[in-house]
């Protein structure tokens, strides 16, 4: 027997403050800013006790300016500096949108490869909690439009824990978007971990019936499927993206061009999201292995509700995966 | 106006009978379209038609016994005939209400794949969708109609006439190829040892990229080895006549075929020079199981430029062919099988194929024909090049 423990159970919260921690003590030019994540330890918790542990110049309070730190960060990264900017939710993203596209996807096109932004910038996305509709959204697949940035959406506690090392040593920016639905979300993690690729796909459940394709929450609300689905011999391939760029399109299409049946699963609106673009990249690769048609379930086209069961009822659920997945298997009498 | 006449459908067709005719008075028809049946010594034979044109009148009524060359019916071929009758035989629109067939995309490139008829395919997927596992279940049903138990070969003989009718039929067709072959062609014979565990090796990593279903059979890579060879030997491949040689350039290579009932069939694998491997499996599979069925068409009977003979699979070792006029070599494969191999002065087991070339002496001789085998033997140990 061993007292060291080859897993530990942690929250994905922990997580990704592990990660956070972690980085700061390995390379000294890292540090957080954000609006309360010092004293206050995070919207969601996330930077509790790291103002007492690193101190306010590497754990920085910012003023209620998405636009301004954003651009605070852009000026460190180029400076030489590795920030981690926290925005507390997508939807106040919007007010750095000019930042993130103008700058700092752009600076290493426009300044002839001189100026590369070595920057992180973590939020929260994702619906689920009542927290109305400027709180809500899902909006990681309009990010993925732009190039020059990378777009990460880590749905387990593994890639929480790792996926921002990796994204610290990129040399562009990079883009994490925890969903907020799964910072209570508990798993383990083996003891030695170590960092993880950031631009690769992975096949979460293996199956040869069809392929489920989705990240973020709905990884959880696809595996809850595919464990129902296995109870009558369906068998379904989960695969979680893990990021929306660079999109992995090798692993989905060899999958679908194995099981022959794609559904995408997608918390973001439908028209001209994430899920329209994978759907786009299986017709125009692998039309002739398909034997039925790719199918999506996303969100409800409508501002997020706030009453719970309104707000159940915009997201996709496990249950209608269930029953997609049915109709789409049929099978011969 | 043109001629439509009972084609020669083997080297030593005399007559055939019309079966039946898939065209009526009036029917535009273009080349290559199936517009009757022929019935021979071997077979039904689905006769395609060389001109396009409109049909004029048909001559000859199903169930008459005719000479080669007799003419059949009569196609008016010039411009304005076929132009002002053709909107007269176009498709009736369909009926409203009766939509297109759902059918997927996977499905369509199966049943294209496995010879299986769209049209009488029922659709179990959502909307009575045709989906992979219908065209699995269709192929099934009908290699299950082409492939009886032996224990009652009666009741499925493919020829109208009883099987033992039939059966004497077909020996009299090849008893006269056959003596025509040896009391004609000055046959000489060469043979080689091939080293074929590079193609083997090959052979099987190739197959695990492939769905089983798909799998190639080692016979493929010698076909396309033929095929490959005869490029660099072209004099093999074609037709001894008026004394002298005519090499053609496509490659079609006859396939010799045992039928359950007896007897052989050599249709023509057609132009296997330009198929891939997979298309070269897939002609063959759809060739042989059509072959069985009894449902070849003219151009497979007639067009061979040489023939290929595997009877490997019967545990032979060497096969020494007779040549089927009026071509100018076979090719024969005996059974891979392992045997001691000495390579570089190492002594090891190998698996070993005998190939053999029966060439017509008239046509090319000794030399040539070793470099035939020799470039075939080259191409096999390129198994990626193939």
């Amino acid at each position: 027997m061993t007292d060291t423990p080859q897993e530990l159970e942690i929250t994905y919260r922990d997580a990704v403050r592990e990660a956070i921690r972690a980085a700061m003590h390995a390379d000294e030019r890292v540090f957080l800013m954000g609006e309360d994540v010092g004293k206050y330890g995070g919207c969601y918790a996330v930077s509790k006790g790291l103002l007492e542990e690193f101190g306010p110049d590497r754990i920085r309070d910012t003023p209620l300016s998405e636009s301004a730190f954003v651009g605070a960060g852009i000026g460190a990264a180029m400076r030489g500096m590795r920030p981690i900017v926290e925005i507390m939710t997508v939807n106040f993203s919007l007010l750095a949108l000019d930042q993130i596209l103008n700058n700092a996807a752009t600076l290493l096109h426009m300044s002839g490869g001189q100026f590369n932004i070595p920057l992180v910038i973590r939020t929260a996305t994702g619906g689920g909690r009542q927290v109305a509709a400027q709180h809500s959204h899902s909006l990681e697949g309009w990010y993925a439009h732009i190039p020059g940035i990378k777009v990460l959406t880590p749905a387990t506690v593994s890639d929480a824990r790792w996926m921002l090392d990796t994204a610290l040593r990129d040399p562009d920016p990079v883009l994490i978007f925890e969903n907020a639905g799964l910072y209570n979300m508990k798993g383990t993690l083996p003891a030695d971990g170590s960092p993880v690729e950031i631009d690769r796909a992975r096949i979460h459940r293996p199956g040869r019936d069809i392929t489920v394709i989705t990240y973020g929450a709905g990884l959880w609300k696809a595996v809850e499927a595919a464990e129902t689905l296995a109870r009558e011999g369906i068998e379904a391939e989960v695969i979680d993206l893990r990021t929306l760029r660079p999109l992995d399109q090798e692993t989905f299409l060899n999958s679908v061009a194995r099981t022959h049946r794609a559904l995408i699963v997608d918390d973001a609106w439908r028209s001209g999201s994430i899920s329209a673009e994978i759907s786009a990249r299986i017709m125009e690769n692998i039309f002739y292995e398909l034997d039925a048609p790719v199918e999506r379930i996303c969100g409800a086209e409508v501002p997020a509700p706030y009453p719970k069961h309104l707000e159940q009822a915009s997201l996709p659920q496990a249950e209608t995966i269930v029953k997609t997945v049915q109709r789409m298997v049929q099978r011969r009498g | 106006m043109g001629e439509f006449r009972m084609p020669s459908l083997g080297a030593d067709m005399e007559e055939g009978k019309l079966v039946q005719w898939k065209v009526q008075p009036g029917d535009a028809v273009k080349r290559g379209d199936i517009i009757a049946i022929v019935h021979t010594e071997k077979a039904e034979i689905e006769v395609e038609v060389f001109e396009s044109g409109i049909v004029d009148r048909l001559l000859v009524q199903p169930g008459a016994l005719v000479p080669v060359g007799t003419v059949l019916a009569i196609l008016r071929t010039d411009e304005k005939g076929a132009t002002a009758v053709t909107p007269a035989v176009a498709p009736p629109p369909k009926p409203a209400g009766e939509a297109r067939p759902r059918i997927s995309p996977l499905a369509r490139k199966m049943a294209a794949e496995l010879g299986v008829d769209l049209s009488a395919v029922q659709g179990t997927g959502a909307h009575g969708a045709i989906e992979k596992s219908d065209i699995e279940h269709a192929a099934s049903l009908q290699r299950a109609k082409l492939a009886p138990p032996l224990a009652q070969p009666l009741a499925v003989a493919p020829s109208p006439p009883s099987s033992a009718e039939a059966y004497q039929g077909m020996r009299r067709a090849i008893a006269a190829a056959m003596a025509r072959s040896n009391r004609e062609i000055p046959h000489y014979y060469l043979e080689t040892q091939i080293d074929m565990s590079v193609p083997l090796r090959w052979l099987e990593a190739a197959n695990q990229q492939r769905p089983v279903q798909q799998g190639l059979l080692p016979v493929v890579l010698l076909l396309k080895a033929v095929a490959h060879a005869l490029g660099e030997v072209p004099e093999l491949n074609g037709y001894w006549k008026d004394d002298r040689n005519e090499p053609q350039k496509d490659v079609h290579i006859g396939f010799a075929i045992s039928l359950r009932q007896g007897g052989l069939i050599v249709p023509a694998l057609l132009d296997a020079g330009r198929k891939s491997l997979d298309e070269l499996m897939a002609a063959m599979a759809d060739l042989i199981q059509r072959t069985r069925a009894g449902r070849l068409r003219s151009s497979e009977i007639t067009d061979g430029t040489i023939t290929v003979t595997n009877l490997g699979d019967r545990g032979v070792e060497t096969v020494y062919g007779v040549i089927y006029p009026p071509q100018v070599a076979l090719v024969g494969f005996g059974r891979i099988t392992e045997r001691p191999w000495a390579d570089k002065g190492v002594l090891g087991v190998r698996p070993v194929l005998t190939a053999t070339l029966a060439g017509d002496h008239r046509a090319t001789d000794g030399r040539r024909g070793a470099q035939f085998l020799e470039s075939l033997t080259r191409w096999l140990q390129q198994p990626e090049k193939l």
